[in-house]
């Protein structure tokens, strides 16, 4: 009995130890979200965390402009989307035969595809402007997309290979059966049963292209073409000097849409959700 | 992770529908099979793969942006260039340092600190911190850096902090810019450690931390005899995918800092941007950028080498 108590008195004490370990760490980590949040609402914002003299929302109303936010979220928007798509249509594509038919390509298909994932995408991004400039590719927003739907491409069979893989051949059998093709039976049958796995890998593709700035800053160009995550720049070059409140604005304007996206699938799938197939084996 | 078939997929057995007279010619079928793989397979071939053979060929090169009709082939000119240049060899030391600090040493551990403390925690705390740390993960790299520099600006939040604690405070991003950076880094990337990590621990089962509890073992043995050796793998996986996220880092250095001043937050992605399209040497650029993948691909093979331990 006494060594259950000491056991617990000690656990007890192990809780708020960590606690407080954690509520520092969450301190240290908030800082910098806290400064963008109240500087967005501060009329005088500086670079500091402070309270704001006094809540405004002209710094949204300054930035909500064709040019300063509409143009570049479009553009992220046509870019990002237009790539996610390409890469879960093909990533669903590809991924079929890999789950479903034994052939002695499949294996080291599979390790060059992983292979690919974990290559640093940044270092081939010269020679990919220098190739993009020959073949008029360059300032073009469907080179732009035919790019990113590469550099995600590897990681997205992977991860929609991995979830075809629980979806039991069985259910297929049926279909074939009834004289359904393969593709018939990938579109009705497969596809359906797993919603969650499409959710992930669109999210996640769709994520990481959005907060992508190496990519289109070497393939774009013109401002008029520029996605968020470039344009974001021009609050430091181009208008003079730097109104950080409206680049705070701005910076939760674009970050919102991965924010919601990420908490939506996180909610339905738990957390940690794109890694429970893909990383940790 | 299951690289290897999982079952065989729907055999001759099985199939009664139209494939039934291609048994026939089972070439046929393996194409007809293959085939949704073309449009992905296109797009890699073109997109990716290509690239890569270019990278190859033009860095041994004198490819220049502007004004020049024709490049030639200059063997290992741009290699032997490099491995002379005291700027390129900056940017070497930095990067390894730019990793070490905030890939091993930051994101890993932290990330493990986190995971191990989450464990603990009681639900909301742990609900909080896990919040705040993914958030600083998932919102976009140029983002990251506006309020990271923000952050060690000498107008900012840490230099007010520390002139609150009567501590001296100093202009971070010039004196010490690649520590700025480093710490960005660890801001924005720990999470992902600590998601891999949180996982990880939560398959140790339960009897076998408590059995070293109550035979008296204390928090840290108990982590260093039992915790760490069962999740080792995972830690291999981490440092590895941690590093080759951390070496090609541009966006966030390049916010905050453009690599400088001068070179001395340079690595070496920004140091390959600035020879090729400040300078124009592209050849000279993308030379440095094969070595990069070059160091990108090692550490690559002993990921994929990792995972078929697994299998």
């Amino acid at each position: 009995m006494a060594a259950r108590t000491t056991l617990n008195t000690r656990r007890a004490k192990r809780r708020y130890a960590a606690d407080a370990s954690l509520l520092f760490v969450a301190a240290a980590f908030v800082l910098p979200l806290a400064w963008v949040i109240l500087s967005s609402l501060d009329p005088r914002a500086g670079l500091k965390v402070k309270l704001p003299d006094g809540v405004t929302l002209d710094n949204f109303d300054a930035v909500l402009k064709p040019d300063i936010t509409f143009t570049p979220l479009l553009n992220s928007l046509i870019l990002c989307g237009g790539a996610t798509l390409l890469t879960v249509v093909c990533a669903a594509l590809a991924a079929y035969p890999l789950s479903r038919f034994r052939s002695r390509l499949n294996r080291p298909f599979l390790l060059t595809i992983i292979f690919a994932t974990s290559l640093p995408i940044t270092a081939i991004m010269v020679p990919v402007y220098a190739l993009f400039v020959q073949v008029n590719l360059i300032d073009t927003m469907q080179g732009t997309i035919f790019f990113f739907t590469a550099s995600q491409l590897p990681f997205a069979i992977w991860l929609m290979k991995n979830f075809m893989d629980g979806v039991p051949k069985e259910l297929e059998e049926a279909a074939w059966t009834d004289g359904a093709s393969s593709f018939q039976s990938l579109l009705r049958v497969v596809l359906p049963l797993m919603g969650p796995g499409i959710a992930v890998v669109t999210v996640f593709s769709f994520v990481a292209m959005w907060g992508n700035f190496f990519v289109p800053f070497m393939l774009l160009l013109s401002p008029e073409q520029m996605p968020a995550s470039v344009s974001i720049n021009d609050f430091f070059g181009n208008r003079g000097t730097v109104v950080y409140g409206q680049l705070a604005a701005f910076s939760i304007i674009y970050s919102t849409p991965v924010i919601l996206l990420y908490v939506l699938v996180a909610r339905k799938l738990g957390g940690g959700f794109a890694l429970g197939g893909a990383v940790k084996g | 992770m299951v690289v290897s078939q999982r079952g065989a997929g729907p055999g001759e057995r099985t199939v009664v529908g139209k494939e039934s007279g291609s048994n026939r010619a089972p070439r046929l079928r393996t194409l007809t099979r293959a085939l949704p793989v073309t449009p992905a397979l296109v797009i890699l071939v073109l997109f990716l793969a290509g690239p890569i053979a270019y990278c190859a060929y033009i860095a041994f090169t004198d490819l220049q942006l502007t004004g020049q009709a024709e490049s030639s082939f200059t063997g290992f000119d741009n290699f032997r260039t490099a491995f002379e240049d005291d700027a390129f060899l900056n940017a070497v030391w930095l990067t390894l340092v730019f990793t070490f600090l905030s890939s091993i040493v930051g994101q890993n551990t932290l990330g493990l600190a986190l995971a191990a403390l989450m464990q603990r925690a009681s639900k909301p705390i742990r609900t909080l911190t896990g919040g705040i740390v993914v958030t600083a993960w998932v919102l976009p790299e140029v983002v990251a850096g506006f309020l990271l520099y923000a952050f060690f600006r000498r107008e900012g939040t840490l230099n007010a902090i520390l002139d609150w604690l009567h501590l001296p405070s100093q202009n971070w991003l010039f004196t010490l810019p690649i520590l700025a950076v480093s710490f960005a880094n660890v801001w924005r990337g720990t999470a992902f450690s600590m998601l891999v990590y949180s996982a990880a621990l939560n398959e140790i089962p339960k009897e076998i931390t408590e059995a070293a509890e109550v035979d008296g073992a204390g928090g840290w043995r108990r982590m260093w005899h039992i915790t760490l050796p069962m999740i080792r793998r995972s830690i291999g996986t981490n440092l590895m995918l941690n590093t080759l996220q951390t070496l090609s880092v541009f966006g966030l250095i390049w916010v905050m800092t453009r690599g400088g001043p001068g070179n001395r937050s340079q690595t070496l992605p920004l140091f390959m941007y600035e020879q090729a399209f400040q300078k124009s040497m592209i050849g000279y650029g993308t030379a440095v950028a094969l070595l990069l993948l070059v160091v990108g691909s090692l550490f690559s093979l002993v990921y994929l080498r990792l995972l078929r331990t697994e299998v």
